[in-house]
């Protein structure tokens, strides 16, 4: 009875599995296929709704009744997607995999853009913005956060970009002035933890990876380099390849120097490993606009939250000094592009709307709404003419601006938290600079070498 | 208690009763709560079916209803895992962008060759085995005080209890964190009231051990109340005979539970440890929430916790899967023994 009652199982098995293998992972048919350019219709539009949206929806609204006016039989139909990193990334995968629910046009932040690419959702829009009448007053190191692989994939919209926040009540008071340089720096927080030893020098995260990195380029250091030589198979599969593949170079020894720099910020004086060892960006801001530590860094947009707290009026900024005197630390140019998805099927009225939305009028408009920084230089000038605390800011995008390697392993890095982890490390006395750098270095040339 | 005086009545009770073979094999049926329907695996027809070919068809048949449910519900899917695991399937392959190519045990090799992974999969033993032993600990103490207790406190105590059993694991997990939280926390709090000015600012999640105990409390907090009635159930199912024939032959507290509580609530006793040891090897949202993804540096990762930030997180679905069968693969030994358990009580799969 046994055999029989094995092989009608062994059967029942079989056909099974005969039935599960034309049903292989789910793999979206091509986006392209789909993919129109019609005149007419309703444009889907997705952007990010952010803290504070009502001012946002405002000035979007009268964006809309303008390319309304000017496009007859047209209707712009606008959704404001969750802004979390994991939600966005459910709602940009399932337009990605579903083409016939994805937007026309879509707000991304900068850093997502190669898994975009590489996820074959976004289309190359270069030779539209050629047209595109602002397009040479776009900051250059900001229009390189949306080209990939020399492809341009991206309006940049806006950008944020962080600075050296400093209470001015205990700068005076310990007769310092704003610091111009990283030993500067490292004086202030002694000088005032000194005096105010409940008071940290200066907030600082071990999860705060742009807080970290600006010490790093500054250095001369960097994440990953194009390496000069073609590697064998860099180019197989995947995201088209400029041919250069990318190296870690986290380990190398300017990078070591800035990370070492960094960490060494969690010292007593400045923001004790203990409370700040897994501290995030979002908990410095918090740490500062309780008048908990004296500087901190913090974005441009971090200003609301940080009148809102004790250390109300009682704080200035100026662009996070490097190691030369007088110099600037490169910020990282963080931001949102506007891109137009591949399966769109307006697409040149896709275009043509994000050319609106980044059009000087308008780019000033979401700076007075949002205080998002405009991504023309012109727009730049003129609002930090208006408003004075934009100066710091604008004069570290003028310095020049860094930013992640632009390729779809970044997410990857990101995600698994290389650059914390290698923070922590070197913070808590897990390991030194040398040995944490050189982990994290092999852990990032193996996220380029799977893509 | 002068002997004599019982004589009669030990005999007659004793006799039918307390023999060898029924204190080490109790014919004792209880139901078994199951927590993880999906552990029960699929039982091939041939164990369960009776000897003799004439009967075997009606078995199959009746097979077919949880056949029905079972392969669509858990075959497929681990099916799906299993081809995935071989897979190089990232978002590129998922939207199409890129096409799917086989890899055969490539991410299965990336994964053993990980240092990390064998540190993590240490820390997930340890960890499970220390929840384990602390729930039972627990589960076991406070299922006898419920026997000894009168209705109130036992009510009382009974409701605390489960109210801790229904707290979703995501919300008991934020709840414990601002307790222990290092700057406004109630613990840091009432521990400096009391003199103790070392924990001012203190912050339990900076070391890695403290981290882990803390996590631990509140993976017992969550599991302790099916051991703790799981066990009272038992124990109330013990015949009332049986106890006050072992009282009435002069059998103290500890030989009552050794020679009677202990041997009947044996089987139950497996099915709770097995239970627990497959709940706390999987443990994610615990450790997830309240050491914010790991830990500082990764330092509290469990093995789930390490499949989401390695895999999940940045979309390596054929990795991601490539370490769930490799879970899967170490939690068939704990089910096969659960399974054992189960048959052991009497019901029969």
């Amino acid at each position: 009875m046994r055999p029989i009652g094995r092989t009608a199982v062994a059967a029942v098995l079989a056909a099974g599995c005969l039935a599960a293998t034309a049903c292989a992972p789910g793999t979206a048919s091509s986006a392209g296929g789909r993919a129109g350019d019609d005149r007419t219709g309703t444009l889907q539009v997705w952007l990010y709704n952010e803290a504070g949206n009502a001012a946002k929806e405002a000035v979007i609204a009268k964006a809309v009744s303008e390319f309304h006016s000017s496009h007859q039989g047209v209707t712009v139909n606008v959704s404001y997607i969750d802004t979390d990193a994991s939600a966005r990334a459910a709602k940009m995968k399932g337009a990605f995999n579903d083409p016939n629910s994805a937007p026309d046009l879509v707000e991304f932040g900068n850093t997502d853009l190669p898994g975009y690419v590489a996820a074959g959702g976004l289309a190359e829009i270069g030779a539209d913005l050629d047209a595109w009448k602002d397009k040479g007053d776009l900051d250059p190191a900001i229009a390189r956060t949306a080209v990939v692989d020399g492809r341009t994939y991206g309006l940049p919209w806006w950008v944020g970009v962080r600075a050296l926040y400093y209470r001015t009540d205990l700068f005076a008071e310990a007769g310092l002035t704003p610091p111009t340089s990283y030993a500067e720096l490292v004086t202030a927080t002694r000088k005032i933890h000194a005096a105010h030893p409940d008071t940290f020098g200066i907030a600082v995260g071990g999860k705060y990876t742009f807080g970290a990195l600006p010490f790093v380029w500054d250095a001369g250091g960097d994440i990953a380099a194009k390496d000069g030589a073609t590697k064998d198979g860099a180019a197989k599969d995947g995201a088209a390849k400029d041919g250069a593949a990318f190296k870690a170079a986290l380990d190398s020894p300017a990078s070591q120097a800035g990370i070492r720099r960094y960490t060494d910020l969690f010292g007593a004086d400045g923001c004790p490993a203990q409370q700040c060892a897994d501290l995030t960006g979002g908990k410095t801001v918090d740490l500062f606009a309780a008048g908990k530590s004296a500087m901190a860094i913090l974005l441009n947009s971090n200003r609301g939250k940080v009148e809102a707290g004790a250390a109300k009026g009682r704080y200035g900024v100026v662009p996070l000094p490097g190691e030369k005197p007088g110099s600037v630390a490169p910020a990282f140019a963080g931001g949102n592009n506007l891109g137009v998805m591949k399966a769109a099927r307006h697409r040149t009225l896709a275009v043509e709307f994000a050319e609106l939305l980044a059009s000087p009028a308008y780019q000033e408009q979401m700076y007075d709404a949002m205080g998002n920084l405009p991504t023309l230089r012109s727009v730049s000038g003129k609002v930090a003419a208006k408003d004075p605390f934009l100066k710091p800011f604008t004069d570290t995008i003028a310095a020049g601006t860094r930013f992640v390697p632009l390729h779809q392993a970044w997410a990857q890095i990101d995600a698994q938290a290389v650059i914390p982890t290698m923070l922590q490390q070197v913070v808590t006395g897990k390991a030194d600079v040398a040995k944490a750098s050189g982990d994290a270095a092999a852990q990032i040339d193996a996220a380029f070498a799977g893509h | 208690m002068p002997r004599t005086v019982v004589c009669p009545t030990l005999t007659r009770l004793t006799v039918p009763r307390l023999t060898a073979t029924h204190l080490t094999a109790p014919r004792l049926t209880l139901p078994v709560p199951v927590r993880h329907r999906e552990q029960v695996p699929h039982v091939s027809a041939s164990t369960t079916a009776p000897p003799g070919g004439r009967r075997r068809r009606p078995p199959l048949l009746l097979l077919l209803p949880a056949a029905l449910v079972l392969i669509p519900l858990v075959a497929y899917p681990i099916y799906q895992l299993g081809l995935l695991s071989v897979l190089d399937f990232g978002q590129a392959q998922a939207s199409g962008g890129v096409p799917t190519s086989f890899v055969g045990f490539g991410n299965y090799a990336t994964i053993l060759a990980d240092e990390q992974f064998w540190t993590v999969l240490l820390q997930t033993v340890g960890f499970a085995a220390f929840c384990v032993v602390a729930t039972l600990a627990v589960g076991a103490t406070l299922a006898v005080l419920l026997t000894k207790v009168g209705r109130w406190p036992r009510l009382l105590l009974t409701t605390a209890a489960v109210a801790a059993w229904a707290a979703p694991a995501m919300t008991g997990s934020t709840v414990w964190s601002f307790l222990f939280d290092t700057n406004l926390g109630l613990v840091n709090h009432t521990l400096e009231r009391i003199g103790l000015s070392g924990f001012h600012e203190f912050n339990w999640f900076y070391d890695k051990w403290t981290a882990f105990l803390i996590v631990g409390a509140v993976v017992v907090w969550h599991s302790f109340p099916f051991v703790m009635v799981t066990l009272y159930a038992g124990i109330r199912a013990i015949p009332e005979e049986v106890m006050e024939a072992a009282a009435l032959d002069g059998a103290g507290t500890w030989t009552t539970f050794r020679r009677i509580t202990a041997p009947m609530l044996r089987p139950i006793l497996t099915i709770v440890v097995i239970q627990s040891v497959i709940w706390d090897f999987k443990v994610f949202t615990q450790i997830y929430v309240m050491t914010e993804g790991g830990g500082i540096a990764g330092q509290n990762l469990v093995l789930n916790v390490y499949a989401y930030q390695k895999a999940f997180a940045s979309s390596q679905y054929g990795l991601g899967a490539a370490i769930g069968v490799i879970m899967l693969l170490i939690l068939v030994v704990p089910t096969v023994l659960y399974i054992r358990g189960l048959r052991r009580t009497g019901n029969e799969l």
